[in-house]
């Protein structure tokens, strides 16, 4: 009875030990047959098609009513201050430093980071990878790397189409809407928004969430049983995995970027 | 689908995202800080900086002219020393004095400037020698009180 508990918890060790290395191995792989991303820069721009345009309208959408929501709740606590004036750099940094990189990266990770892993965890389960080994097309250089890299490029891009619909959508409750004074919402926010602070630290996290959240849906993709049920649990998998992973990350990010900031 | 209408809504997307980036840049945010390059120091000692701190703002006639670079304790006169970064493109007189104030009543703090009338100007690593320390709430209400009981003991 004790055997068989501490053989199963040692099997589940090893196996973990082992995915971890296996997926640190996929990883650098990827990252040194990236070359045909860039030489056959259609494979990529397709992939960006799928990942970055197609996410589009569920980023913009979900920006504009974040920035909605912020501006209203935003009043709603300043004006008992007095300073609703201070509605613009509320939202703006709010909008900069973390819920845009972070949830347009979550929503990245349920719109295109389960397409992904379901795509190649198909091609998987019906053998197209193999068929590939077979007339000596490296599937890692051909369908893996254009995916790592589009979803690279994407994802800062992305990030910053949500900051600013977020920003827009503050200013549509909060200066349309509500009646904050226009002047005072955007001097406020540019006084209190920094370039190099805020702005290129949001963009160096969303580079750094579209790594970690792409190198996990290809990673499990890849790794997945070649069964239907495989394929669903690694879907799944990738979901739970990277929106985990991203929040764990940002929080180490932020501690680092921001400490010094008052 | 057709390579060309897959590149063409793939720019479009590009361009969009750079555009966010741009808006965020100069729309959104400002360069704040005042460089080494081209701003220079000028240090003050202040019997008492309240709550100034690192990177809040030096302003001279309400407008922003650099920045608090450093605050450290004088261990010979128990004084507080700033450090503030100038624009280069502002010059102030010799005999300017610096104070550290509060915008509004609960706002941040940060240090004005009053130019004097003197004709030599302050240069890189100067010492502003007129100061005036953060007003603490609690100094002022206990003068305010002693004040007060002062009043009450005379009649």
């Amino acid at each position: 009875m004790l055997k068989s508990a501490i053989t199963r918890l040692g099997h589940r060790v090893l196996d973990a030990v082992w995915r971890i290395g296996f997926a640190a191995r996929f990883f650098v792989a990827t990252v040194f047959r990236s070359g045909t991303a860039f030489t056959r820069l259609g494979l990529t721009i397709r992939e960006i098609y799928f990942s970055g345009v197609l996410s589009l309208i569920i980023i913009l959408v979900s920006g504009l009513f974040v920035g909605m929501v912020l501006g209203l709740q935003g009043y709603d606590t300043l004006q008992r201050y007095g300073s609703e004036s201070a509605l613009g750099s509320l939202v703006a940094l709010s909008l900069v430093r973390e819920l845009g990189p972070v949830l347009a990266a979550l929503l990245f990770a349920s719109r295109a980071g389960s397409a992904i892993t379901a795509e190649i965890g198909l091609m998987k389960a019906t053998e197209q990878l193999s068929a590939m080994e077979m007339m000596a097309v490296d599937p890692i250089a051909r369908v893996v790397a254009p995916r790592f890299w589009a979803g690279i490029i994407s994802m800062p891009l992305l990030a910053a189409l949500f900051s600013a619909t977020g920003i827009f959508g503050g200013y549509l409750v909060g200066v349309q809407l509500i009646g904050v004074d226009e002047g005072s919402f955007w001097s406020q926010m540019q006084s209190a928004v920094d370039f190099q602070e805020d702005i290129v630290n949001g963009v160096i996290k969303s580079v750094v969430f579209g790594v970690a959240v792409t190198a996990i849906a290809l990673f499990e993709g890849y790794d997945a049983p070649p069964t239907a049920e495989g394929v669903s649990g690694a879907t799944t998998r990738t979901v739970v995995t990277s929106s985990l992973v991203v929040l764990a990350l940002d929080f180490v990010l932020t501690a680092i970027m921001f400490r010094g900031v008052s | 689908m057709n390579r060309t209408v897959l590149d063409f809504w793939v720019g479009l997307f590009v361009i969009a995202g750079v555009g966010a980036l741009l808006f965020l840049a100069f729309k959104v945010s400002s360069r704040n800080a005042v460089t080494v390059a081209d701003s220079y120091a000028l240090v003050a000692n202040f019997e008492n900086v309240g709550g100034l701190k690192v990177r809040a703002p030096v302003k001279s006639a309400g407008v922003v002219v650099g920045r608090v670079a450093q605050i450290d304790f004088d261990n010979q006169l128990y004084e507080a020393i700033v450090t503030f970064r100038i624009d280069k493109r502002y010059t102030f007189p010799k005999d300017t004095s610096a104070a550290i104030m509060t915008s509004g009543l609960l706002g941040e703090q940060y240090i004005a400037l009053q130019a004097g009338g003197d004709s030599v100007k302050l240069k890189n690593n100067d010492r502003v020698k007129i100061t005036q320390s953060a007003v603490v709430l609690e100094n002022l209400i206990g003068q305010f009180l002693y004040g007060k009981a002062q009043e009450g003991a005379k009649q």
